[in-house]
């Protein structure tokens, strides 16, 4: 029983670090896989280029690595971030660049019959996107959403290289403290495969109620 | 000096020429770890694919339990689970293999998707026609079915194995000399991270791009009607 203890308090003490860190980092990457798939589509050029050079340097490299480089390069030029805010950082932008190819591809796969009949109704272009074309691509969006946020939380476990406390820190601390392998990194394996299964669930439950929504304002629209 | 090769800190020019070709040897340990670790996850996911395919529970549940389990954790904690487990059962592997295993283990959740996926996506009509024919269901299998689906299997695959690619960078964690360990041993003697890792950073965006555009050559050449298996 005393062993248990032993081997669960930090686990869990790692586990609740792991949810934060997931929880931030997909939100914030949600914000800018928004900001860059739209950016993306973005007539002006300058926005448009900031967005596919992000997407493209955050995509094509490896997280690790972006991690490692605002952790350990950055403060060579002076810019010395926490552990904390690298980490989230590193995870935020990593996930934002796969999120907002995302949403560039939910937006292209609007029909085009539905921007012909908002110029029509003589909406304006902000109007138009926020109001007709973004609440159909989110519906589209969900699913591919939900494989991120899971490749996301696996990806947290990475923080524990940076010297982050996070669950995979804690398989490590508690090796060294029982001098077991076994025990340890099964029981972690085991903790984040049930953290999956809630966040697949939770990602589940948002695209329904996602539909369900956008289903009900169309139904109005339609009067 | 790392390989036997010395560096120059004199300026951040002469740094970064004098430790590229210390991070060619790192990239040459990446591109291997890629390709084992691919090998290994396209032979590992077909096994468990065909597994989840036999009708027969006691079977196919375990493994498609196996496959979840190992997608859905980290391919981190899965490399230390081998390389601090394995040697408890007198099982020890230098730490390339071990870090190729880990690749392959945890992309053949992966690839045993994309090859059910692939096959299933083949009209049920094929298989219907076949028994028509009086086609028995082996030869179904390996001449109508899988012809087919290998044009929606290969480009998914390629997918992941840039994916892969960029992974290998996590095999660092366990001593493996990869690209982003080189640099990070040449940062930890000169303290200076900033030149090296950049570089590898540079180094990772040029091979992604060249091999995510190799797949996107090979996917634009598959006949889309199906690749024959004799």
């Amino acid at each position: 029983m005393e062993d248990l203890r032993q081997l669960l308090a930090p686990l869990l003490r790692g586990t609740v670090v792991t949810v934060q860190l997931a929880l931030i980092s997909t939100v914030l990457g949600g914000v800018l896989a928004f900001a860059a798939g739209i950016g993306k589509l973005s007539s002006n050029w300058l926005i448009k280029g900031l967005s596919v050079v992000y997407i493209e340097i955050f995509r094509g490299t490896s997280l690790l690595v972006q991690m490692f480089w605002l952790f350990f390069a950055l403060p060579l030029i002076g810019i010395s971030l926490d552990p904390y805010v690298a980490g989230v950082a590193a995870l935020s932008l990593n996930i934002g660049a796969y999120g907002a190819e995302v949403v560039r591809g939910a937006i292209q796969a609007v029909p085009v019959g539905q921007y012909e009949a908002a110029t029509a109704v003589n909406f304006t272009k902000r109007y138009t996107l926020w109001n007709v074309i973004l609440p159909q691509a989110l519906v589209e969006m969900m699913p591919p959403f939900g494989n991120l946020v899971v490749q996301n939380l696996k990806d947290t476990a990475l923080v524990s290289l940076i010297t982050l406390t996070d669950l995979t820190f804690a398989a490590q601390t508690v090796r060294n403290l029982t001098h077991e392998s076994i025990p340890a990194f099964t029981a972690t394996l085991v903790i984040y495969f049930l953290l999956a299964l809630v966040f697949i669930a939770a990602m589940r439950w948002l695209e329904r109620v996602i539909a369900y929504r956008v289903g009900v304002a169309q139904e109005r629209a339609r009067g | 000096m790392l390989f036997g090769i010395e560096w120059d800190t004199s300026t951040d020019l002469a740094f970064a020429i004098s430790i590229f070709p210390i991070l060619l040897k790192g990239l040459w340990v990446t591109l291997q770890a890629t390709a084992l670790g691919f090998v290994i996850a396209l032979v590992l996911g077909l096994v468990f694919a065909l597994l989840r395919m036999v009708p027969l529970k006691i079977v196919s549940w375990p493994v498609a339990f196996f496959l979840e389990f190992v997608r859905n954790t980290p391919l981190l904690v899965q490399l230390y689970f081998l390389y601090f487990v394995l040697p408890d059962f007198g099982i020890v592997f230098p730490a390339f293999l071990t870090g190729a295993i880990a690749l392959g283990l945890q992309y053949c959740g992966y690839t045993a998707e994309v090859y059910r996926a692939g096959i299933q996506a083949v009209p049920r009509g094929q298989w219907n026609a076949a028994i028509a024919l009086n086609m028995p269901a082996l030869l179904t299998f390996r001449d109508v079915v899988i012809p087919q689906a290998i044009p929606r299997i290969v480009p998914a695959l390629g997918n992941y194995l840039v994916s892969m690619l960029k992974d290998t960078a996590i095999l660092s964690a366990v001593t493996v000399m990869e690209m982003l360990n080189v640099a990070n041993i040449i940062g930890d003697r000169t303290f200076r991270y900033f030149v090296p890792l950049t570089m590898v950073g540079g180094m990772f965006l040029v091979v992604t791009l060249v091999s995510s555009t190799l797949v996107r050559f090979v996917e634009a050449r598959l006949p889309k009607a199906g690749i024959p298996l004799r």
